[in-house]
């Protein structure tokens, strides 16, 4: 069960634009919803309402800032879950044979009648995709919407995973990256699409979009303010000089 | 990662118990009835007590049972079969040794080997981890071992190897700190390449996801005391190779003295394996600029 298959069917997966991402965390909350009343068990919260709440994601949005010597910086939100590894190092580690990548199409998966709740594998994963759920006690990670994406039972425009069908600003792509016609493996191609951490070996499938080029960085940066040379007069004058002397 | 007291129980505890079960095995010391069975009962007591100590982490220990099925690619599973079937081969070959005065070379030798694969096992749960750069290398199961074989030379009383082993122990976690240091620099990871944003310039976190904590966080990115590593070290090798090495070479050894250089050694034990969690950086940290 935990032995990775060498080559899957599909390649399902996203395609996350960096460049369109506006940090609203819809896909958090949406993913939070669904998955919180559908697979397995729910997306439990400690203490919600108390001081110190903490809960269970299985994507966080976090924003970076890049900046080059001498330029602006660049604000980048940047939307995090199960990158569906081709060479995923959560499924062989697991002991039970609850962790396992399917070979139709690529999706990683828990089994939680499985799972001893160990953790073992979200030490294994570079990406802190998988989180152990502290009310169930086993692991919760993405799904790729695995209840939604062959449920004929939906309406066809909602046969994709919950994030991607939330995103307002249409900065999540869902597709088949085993097919190079498909639309996720064209804007890959297009659009320079890149792994993270491609130093762990894990070939993720999901691919970031990096932010497009900006023709110039700097250009909406405004000259700095003179400094203030001339004699201040009037009350302000009297409180500046007052101030002075004290 | 964070330093979860069952886990440091259990590989220090069960650590020494295999440890003495490879002396044991050997037919170290050489005694028999009571005392063969007192030797015994600590081994078997220091690992069992170790292996149940692993499970209270679990947050589901009811599907416990399914943790032996994995062993063609689970460093965790391949440990607790092992552990089961190191126990299963001591417990004869010593009932056997002990109360019926038969002790059988060939079997004491299986269960020091397997003693020992247990050990290995432990340690790869962790040496084979890319993503927490300190422990992915050779001298943590080599470290594991060495730990265990001179923690058993102390127990089963083999002063002259338990030396020699203590000195090894001292020089290699002596290399493991000072290249763990920078293992995760070396490891080639940065907040660039686990943003891919490293294109852009310089990236740092502008905003977390999230104000309040998270498993993440407390699980892999465990900052919590390590200020203090740098004395903690000193202390652990003080305790755990020096002390006990000079109690040996400067006193005439007796009960009185290996019950000094048991607790020297395992408090020395406990911080060296305190530290070996709470200062393992795990790339995860670096999304949280973090480490």
């Amino acid at each position: 069960m935990t032995q990775l298959p060498t080559s899957t069917e599909k390649k399902l997966g996203l395609v996350i634009d960096l460049d369109t991402c506006v940090g609203c965390h819809a896909c958090e909350i949406s993913c939070k919803g669904w998955n919180t009343v559908e697979y397995g068990a729910p997306l439990s919260d400690m203490d919600a309402y108390g001081g110190d709440p903490s809960g269970t994601f299985l994507n966080r949005v976090h924003t970076f800032e890049a900046k080059a010597e001498g330029c602006a910086s660049q604000t980048v939100h940047f939307p995090k879950s199960c990158l569906h590894c081709e060479d995923a190092p959560c499924v062989p580690v697991c002991p039970t044979g609850a962790s396992y990548k399917r070979e139709e199409d690529g999706i990683v998966l828990v089994n939680e009648d499985k799972c001893m709740g160990c953790g073992l594998c979200a030490w294994a994963c570079p990406y802190g995709a998988r989180e152990l759920d502290q009310m169930a006690g086993v692991m919760k990670k993405c799904t790729l919407c695995v209840d939604r994406i062959y449920n004929d039972n939906l309406p066809e425009e909602d046969r994709i995973p919950s994030c991607v069908r939330t995103c307002p600003a249409g900065a999540r792509h869902f597709g088949d990256f085993a097919d190079p016609e498909s639309n996720v493996s064209k804007l890959v191609a297009e659009r320079g699409g890149m792994d993270l951490m491609p130093e762990q070996g894990t070939k993720p499938v999901n691919k970031y979009l990096p932010p497009r080029p900006k023709a110039d960085v700097n250009g909406t940066q405004m000259p700095a303010l003179e400094a203030q040379s001339e004699e201040i007069t009037g009350f302000l004058g009297w409180l500046d000089r007052t101030l002075e002397k004290i | 990662m964070h330093p979860a007291p069952s886990v440091i129980i259990f590989s220090t505890i069960s650590g020494l118990g295999f440890g003495l079960m490879l002396f044991l095995g050997l037919g170290l010391p050489d005694v028999n009835g009571w005392v063969a069975a007192v030797f015994a009962t600590v081994a078997l007591g220091l690992a069992v007590i170790g292996l149940l100590a692993s499970t209270f982490h679990l947050g589901n220990p009811k599907n416990a049972i399914y943790a032996f099925s994995q062993w063609k690619t689970s460093w965790l599973s391949r440990e607790g079969i092992v552990s089961i079937l190191t126990l299963g081969t001591f417990f004869i070959y010593a009932t056997l040794w002990a109360f019926m005065d038969m002790r059988i070379p060939a079997l004491g030798y299986l269960a020091s080997a397997l003693a020992m694969t247990t050990v290995f096992t432990t340690s790869m749960i962790y040496a084979q981890l890319k993503s927490v750069p300190r422990w992915n290398t050779a001298v943590t199961p080599l470290l594991f071992l060495l730990y265990a074989a001179a923690g058993g030379a102390l127990l089963s009383n083999q002063m002259t190897v338990a030396l020699i082993l203590l000195g090894l122990v001292f020089a290699f976690q002596s290399l493991a700190w000072m290249q763990g240091d920078t293992a995760l620099t070396r490891s080639g990871s940065s907040i660039e390449t686990a943003t891919g944003l490293g294109g852009l310039g310089k990236v740092r976190l502008l905003e977390k996801p999230h104000s309040g904590k998270n498993y993440l966080l407390q699980e892999m990115v465990y900052v919590v005391g390590r200020k203090h590593a740098a004395k903690l070290r000193v202390l652990s090798l003080l305790l755990v190779a020096l002390l006990p090495a000079l109690l040996i070479l400067l006193t005439e050894v007796n009960h009185v003295i290996v019950a000094v250089i048991m607790l020297s050694h395992i408090i020395g034990l406990f911080a060296q394996r305190w530290l070996f969690f709470a200062q393992a950086e795990h790339v995860v940290g670096l999304y949280y600029d973090a480490r």
